[in-house]
């Protein structure tokens, strides 16, 4: 199974054999959408606190920004990682140059790219569908359609092309990805325009349908977007950088299955104690309990993967990225169902809990596997020996693991409190709290989690001046030059 | 797993069965909801929105409102108390998308007509901490400043075509009935038998209908469409 990830050292030729300038292009993007969506991100946590922070213009509100740092961050940032590792991975494990070639490549970098600003731009003039990360309006929607119609063409047409026998497990991953996603955005997003010229729309659906089916869209972007992605971004660049065969490769065909089957139900645990019927519900909680063992399937299979090399934890902090990461994918994924139980999320739901919950997926997981894939990507893509500072790598895991770690227990704490504060009675039998109370409350988290979104910024400029001293071809001096393997002492 | 040494030789029959496993949850989940009639209540009064609420629920949309408030009332004792009875599906069958949102930063507003004047939303929506100092929402002054740029007639045709009740009757009205909702000296008569309970006034008082006229409308008629007294707990189970 590991044939791929393990594939044998470069020559000269191979280079040649694959679209790898368009790729280089689509790192850069990644990064600059990574640090937009973190610095909206920090903003809008900042307003939280400090309503001053609106700035006082329409365009600048909390209502309009957040629809921004949650697209930058999923779409901008997750979606051009997706996109270039995709590619790099399929080719790579295919032993095919891309179909489409370097101007398919441009076409989905350009293609893509115009949508997010599309969208974004949008956004902050108030246009959008307020359907929760499916914000876009309908012409914006059409044109996405037709660029993930060429991704797929692209990505399919390069496996059907491959020498290789089998297609690598990465593969399934990132197929399964760009299938169910656009499934999920065909169907979320049928609505009529008020007028061809405007762009305003109302969704096909409406009421309890419309909820339904947002949240089967909602949950299944994570699913789909934010999980089987990263999972095949995962299962190509731990392997790889570990220089050790995935762990299992009955473990990832079943737990490959199980994960796509069981994800599609679990949206209803968005509506729990909603409108919509109890019915549907329990079948949304159930199959989210049991998500939770393909979901540890994905992380066994990652980590297992350092079998042998776990020493390499020591000294590379670039798989130190990509193992936490699904350390963090672990966590993320055993809270949630825990959270989909009706009477815990009956505590949860409305509550910064679940702000927590994603960003402890978002932050740890998707983030820092897209971190380890850009480190490794960055030196490969430009035929750099090595990175520019492991040390620098090595400051930048620990300053956003810190930010990670303030971000989510100031969101379980003001989460949990609030939710306790607005069910509290007095010994009267009244209500304890008033609502602006409990906002009262939460204000010095507000502040902490802001603190930490800083930190986590902080390690991402520097991971972009890194990758860019990378790129112009410098090493840092003190830093000691040896190949991973040999290396004796921990980096840093 | 010698069988699935054909799945993973063949990217067209991988590609297949991924879209067939990831079809039958959405499938069995999404449309009995289409199907089964008891998945809506029927009460009476819920209507569709009159022009002018329909504006401000753009208002609200654009404004990116739903990030913040919910408009779910869920089942619980403490909700019932603080918000009002419970939402039904039925309060929601005209939304285009539903509003229910996902996090409370805010108070719900499923049930907020009524309970504060005209004036006071007026005021609150100009400078949220001049009326209440903890608050941390953003203050909205454009709103009163920009005038209304809605096309009534092309909404309501629209709202149509996606399966809302509208009368052609409603439709042939909706300028004059979106003029009328904010113009207190107005006849009344059409606009209140086709759209009951609708907030007449002339909210912030301005020659030219703005945006905060049409948010203040929309706010106002939120979860006071159902008659919650003509109703027991035993009609409403489904």
């Amino acid at each position: 199974m590991a044939q791929g990830a393990t594939a044998t050292a470069e020559t000269a030729d191979s280079r040649t054999r694959y679209c790898e300038e368009t790729l280089r292009l689509f790192v850069i993007i990644t990064m600059i959408w990574g640090i937009a969506a973190f610095a909206l991100g920090v903003l809008i946590a900042f307003q939280l606190a400090f309503p001053v922070m609106n700035l006082g213009f329409a365009e600048t509100t909390f209502g309009r920004l957040r629809p921004l740092h949650t697209s930058a961050a999923i779409f901008g940032f997750g979606g051009n990682a997706l996109i270039v590792t995709s590619l790099h991975v399929v080719q790579r494990t295919c032993k095919a140059r891309l179909v489409g070639g370097e101007e398919g490549a441009m076409f989905l970098l350009l293609g893509y790219n115009a949508f997010l600003l599309m969208a974004g731009v949008g956004y902050m003039f108030g246009i959008t569908q307020s359907k929760e990360y499916a914000e876009p309006e309908w012409f914006a929607s059409i044109w996405l359609t037709i660029v993930w119609v060429v991704y797929l063409i692209i990505f399919m047409g390069t496996v059907m092309k491959r020498e290789e026998p089998h297609i690598y497990v990465a593969n399934w991953f990132f197929l399964a990805f760009i299938i169910t996603i656009a499934m999920l955005h065909i169907v979320n997003n049928l609505a009529v325009p008020v007028s061809i010229y405007g762009s305003f729309s109302y969704s096909l659906f409406s009421g309890v349908q419309s909820a339904i089916i947002q949240w089967w869209y909602g949950h299944n972007a994570v699913g789909f977007f934010l999980t089987a992605g990263f999972l095949g971004m995962m299962y190509y660049y731990i392997p790889k950088r570990a220089q050790r065969p995935v762990y299992s490769y009955r473990l990832s065909i079943i737990h490959f299955w199980a994960l796509i089957f069981l994800y599609i139900w679990a949206g209803p645990h968005h509506l729990h104690y909603t409108s919509l019927p109890d019915w549907t519900q329990t079948l949304g909680m159930v199959f989210s309990i049991m998500l939770w063992m393909p979901s540890w399937g994905g992380m066994i299979n990652g980590i297992m993967t350092l079998s042998g090399a776990w020493d390499k934890l020591r000294t590379d902090p670039v798989l130190r990225f990509l193992v936490v990461s699904v350390a963090f994918y672990g966590i993320a994924t055993f809270e949630g169902p825990v959270m989909s139980i009706r009477s815990v999320n009956a505590l949860s739901h409305y509550t910064d809990w679940t702000v927590g919950h994603v960003h402890s997926g978002a932050l740890g997981w998707v983030a820092f596997v897209t971190f380890g894939a850009l480190y490794f990507l960055v030196p490969y893509l430009w035929n750099r020996k090595e990175l520019y500072s492991l040390k620098l790598v090595n400051y930048h895991f620990w300053i956003a693991t810190i930010g990670i770690v303030l971000y989510i227990t100031a969101m379980w704490i003001s989460g949990i409190m609030q939710g306790l504060m607005w069910r509290s009675y007095d010994e009267l039998g009244f209500l304890q709290y008033s609502f602006v109370e409990t906002v009262e409350a939460m204000h010095p988290f507000y502040v902490i989690r802001a603190m930490g979104g800083v930190l986590f910024l902080i390690g991402a400029l520097m991971m972009a001046y890194n990758l860019v001293r990378t790129i112009r071809g410098d090493v840092r001096q003190e830093e000691a030059v040896r190949p991973m393997a040999t290396a004796t002492r921990p980096a840093g | 797993m010698n069988w699935h040494k054909k799945i993973e030789r063949n990217v067209v029959l991988l590609g297949a069965l991924t879209l067939v496993t990831v079809s039958i949850g959405g499938i069995v989940e999404i449309v009995p909801t289409f199907t089964i009639e008891t998945t809506v209540e029927e009460v009476e009064g819920v209507r569709p929105y009159s022009p002018l609420e329909l504006a401000g629920r753009q208002v609200y949309i654009q404004e990116g409102c739903y990030n913040c408030h919910s408009q779910q009332i869920r089942t619980f004792r403490d909700e019932v108390e603080r918000y009002g009875h419970y939402s039904l599906a039925a309060e929601s069958m005209y939304d285009h998308p539903f509003q229910w949102g996902s996090k409370r930063t805010g108070p719900d507003l499923a049930r907020v007509g009524g309970k504060f004047s005209n004036e006071w939303q007026i005021e609150h929506l100009i400078d949220p901490r001049a009326l209440v100092p903890e608050s941390i929402m953003p203050a909205y002054p454009h709103l009163a400043a920009r005038q209304l740029n809605f096309d009534a007639e092309a909404h309501l045709r629209a709202n149509v075509a996606v399966g809302v009740p509208y009368t052609d009757e409603m439709v042939a009205n909706a300028r004059a009935d979106l003029r009328a909702q904010a113009n207190p000296d107005a006849d009344h008569e059409g606009l209140l038998e086709r759209y009951p309970k609708v907030e007449i006034d002339a909210f912030t008082g301005r020659a030219e209908i703005t945006q905060m006229d049409a948010l203040v409308a929309y706010l106002q008629i939120l979860g006071r469409m159902v008659d919650f007294a003509e109703y027991g707990t035993e009609d409403l189970i489904q």
